[in-house]
């Protein structure tokens, strides 16, 4: 280890009250501005886009969920309450950056220009949908907009994320890679190997940890012992930083910064965002079980879209009038998109062995001969797919 | 033709590969200046830069995730997992990502460039933990591609083919063979066919199959059968996934019979796959059961390796069985 100036003569344990984390805030929930605050550089039209993004997702969450609970879609996930930690960090970024998610940033998508139909194809596995029906709703991906497919699997993307990164860094491409994983992944191995990669292998990849308190039910006083997730980076030797995640100012202006430092000095950065998980972990989960009421309140009382919401009216960027005629076009949008996607058919039988390989191996062509003699015999039984030719 | 060892032809090959296509790039814990614990990557980090061959932390899942990644990206990694032992907490990068990352996308992203080598196989006193073959659990993951060489020949060809193979696949070097396999080797880039099995011996009494660091035993044994007047055909299946069926299928169908050998503990091995495919397609005209000739439904033991291995002798009573059977 070289020469070790920093010598002590007795033992004296460091702890993480030696290194208290601050946490970025700007915007109080009133939506003005704190005391020596300074608004991020975010012109207006950038600003209305992702309010408008945002409230967007809170009605496509809404309507999902409600599709979901009348049986018209299997599965659904929300992002309620975590709107601004999505929205402030991918704003900060350029389509050229890939965007590897966990599941909850469908608002990332929007952004990006993912359409109400093409969040419908893909949550009714229909014979739009870009991932050909094989994954459960919400596992969107676009090679167009650069994000890329989501994968149940938790973590796996973090170590990806750092090759990812490095291979636009030996590209010698002006782009970085914009990494989302949850408190509870930050558990899981592949974080410890993703990032301890990332620092040593010099990737330009920015972390964001959307610690939202909770993992399904497990809240994260169950889930780690240390001060939350920023800390960890320190000790891979990456910059990291924690923000209030339901102030968009605080988190765009980290993300900003972030961005650069990761493109400039091909270097990681890590963003943890501290909010909270204000709907269920899924349409298949009940966080009365394992919560309060009480506890939802406070936090729904620091609710990121109503904060940015008296920001923007504050500075007459938006009104009541414009609130009111955004939510019905949404709610119009969303409900046509499903009533028109939900009459497509399933994708047809023969993708059910593409992309298994480049090309279908003897084996699957053989397997698929057989069941289509199959269906062939007992048509009454595969309904979807017996009628093709 | 240049004389080379199994390990100098995997060298080269990857040299090969660099220098063919600026996007290869070399990882893996001590392949850097260092070459590797087997100096498989000797002289890459000298002649391709840090940026293209490099060390990483010691973290199997991490290489493999890191690798996925960067194969996503549009890079073609070839990555080291120092022994197939050692392959395991890669194992959920390796059959739930890099194997369904196109199946699960739509073809929307993929990771057609990437490869695994990792060194596998006993014989080298290496206990449990420096002697598996693990082969069998990744044949079980659609997605993948399994490739075993079994001479410096083909050692190069297949690798560079592997590497070129716009799917993932794994590697497996039989490490027993590294410096002990020595052959001729074209010079010039070359690739072997992925997916097509090669008949070594030609012969009409029964088919013995094997691969990778099972082929020296499977030939002395056919050597011992031969003195008994027993004409063995000789196949080194080269890919596990997806497999020749084919070329094995008409094997049997001249012979009769087949036996299957592998180091790999015999319960749930590869051989039980072929075995099971074999019979379906020659039920008719098989003389006698299918023989599987494998290592125990033990881990690898150290002291004892020298029992445990599917020796010739073990295949050549094997093959006197079924003859007689």
């Amino acid at each position: 280890m070289g020469d070790t100036p920093n010598r002590i003569v007795q033992p004296v344990f460091i702890t993480g009250a030696d290194l208290p984390i601050p946490t970025l805030s700007l915007l109080r929930a009133d939506g003005s501005l704190r005391e020596g605050a300074e608004v991020p550089s975010l012109d207006k039209e950038l600003a209305q886009k992702m309010y408008r993004d945002m409230i967007y997702i809170r009605v496509l969450d809404e309507r999902m969920i409600a599709a979901q609970r009348q049986g018209r879609l299997s599965f659904y996930l929300t992002c309620t309450g975590e709107e601004a930690a999505v929205m402030g960090t991918v704003a900060a970024f350029t389509q050229g950056d890939m965007i590897m998610g966990q599941y909850r940033e469908q608002a990332a998508l929007r952004f990006r220009g993912f359409t109400s139909k093409q969040f419908m194809n893909q949550m009714l596995s229909n014979n739009m949908d870009l991932g050909k029906g094989r994954q459960m709703p919400i596992h969107y991906g676009s090679r167009a907009l650069n994000f890329m497919t989501i994968s149940s699997p938790l973590a796996t993307q973090i170590p990806q994320a750092a090759g990812y990164a490095y291979g636009q860094k030996l590209e010698g491409l002006e782009a970085c890679t914009l990494c989302y994983f949850g408190d509870g992944a930050a558990s899981e191995g592949d974080f410890h190997a993703g990032m301890n990669m990332a620092a040593v292998l010099k990737c330009p990849v920015v972390f964001v940890a959307r610690n939202n308190g909770y993992a399904i039910s497990t809240p994260t006083s169950e889930q780690f012992a240390g001060d939350g997730i920023a800390s960890r980076g320190v000790g891979y030797g990456i910059k990291s930083i924690r923000v209030d995640g339901n102030d968009i100012l605080a988190v765009y202006a980290a993300a900003v910064e972030a961005r650069k430092l990761a493109i400039a000095n091909h270097e990681p950065v890590l963003i943890e965002t501290m909010s909270y998980r204000l709907g269920a972990h899924s349409s298949s989960d009940d966080p009365s079980g394992y919560r309060s009421r009480e506890e939802e309140d406070k936090w729904r009382e620091k609710d990121p879209i109503a904060r940015m919401k008296n920001w923007l009216i504050d500075r007459s960027w938006w009104s009541e009038q414009e609130e009111k005629q955004a939510l019905e076009s949404y709610r119009k949008e969303v409900l046509d998109a499903l009533k028109s996607e939900e009459k497509r058919p399933a994708p047809p039988l023969s993708d059910l062995i593409k992309d298994v390989y480049d090309t279908p191996p003897w084996h699957l062509q053989e397997q698929y001969g057989a069941l289509k003699a199959h269906i062939d015999k007992y048509p009454d039984n595969y309904p979807a797919t017996s009628g093709e030719g | 033709m240049a004389k080379m060892n199994l390990l100098q032809a995997i060298n080269n090959a990857l040299d090969i590969a660099m220098a063919d296509n600026e996007r290869v790039v070399c990882l893996g814990e001590d392949i850097g200046q260092f070459g590797g614990v087997f100096r498989a990557t000797s002289n890459l980090q000298e002649k391709y830069g840090r940026a293209r061959c490099f060390n990483t932390p010691l973290t199997e899942q991490g290489i493999a995730g890191f690798a996925v990644g960067l194969a996503a990206q549009g890079a073609v990694p070839v990555a080291e997992i120092q022994f197939a032992d050692y392959i395991y907490p890669a194992f959920d990068q390796i059959v739930n990502e890099a194997a369904k990352f196109r199946y699960r996308s739509g073809d929307e992203f993929d990771v057609a460039g990437l490869t695994f080598r990792t060194p596998y196989g006993g014989g080298i006193a290496g206990g449990l933990y420096h002697s598996q073959s693990p082969e069998a659990y990744f044949c079980h993951t659609p997605g993948l591609k399994v490739v075993v060489p079994s001479t410096p020949y083909q050692a190069k060809g297949l690798l560079l083919a592997a590497i070129r193979d716009p799917n993932p696949v794994l590697f497996f070097e039989p490490k027993a063979y590294y410096r002990a396999s020595e052959g001729e080797v074209p010079e010039e880039d070359f690739e072997l066919p992925l997916g097509e099995a090669d008949i070594v011996v030609e012969g009409a009494d029964i088919t013995l199959l094997a691969w990778g660091a099972q082929m020296n035993s499977l030939r002395k044994a056919a050597d011992l059968a031969e003195a008994e007047g027993i004409s063995c055909e000789v196949i080194d299946l080269r890919t596990l996934l997806p497999w020749d069926v084919k070329t094995i299928e008409s094997s049997v169908k001249k012979t009769g019979r087949l036996l299957v050998s592998h180091e790999a503990t015999h319960t749930g091995g590869y051989g039980g796959e072929i075995a099971a495919t074999i019979q379906e397609r020659c039920f008719l005209y098989l003389e006698s059961p299918i023989s599987r000739v494998n290592g125990l439904d033990t881990p690898f033991p150290l002291a004892h390796e020298k029992e445990y291995m599917p020796d010739q002798l073990k295949i050549y009573e094997a093959i006197k069985a079924s003859m007689s059977y």
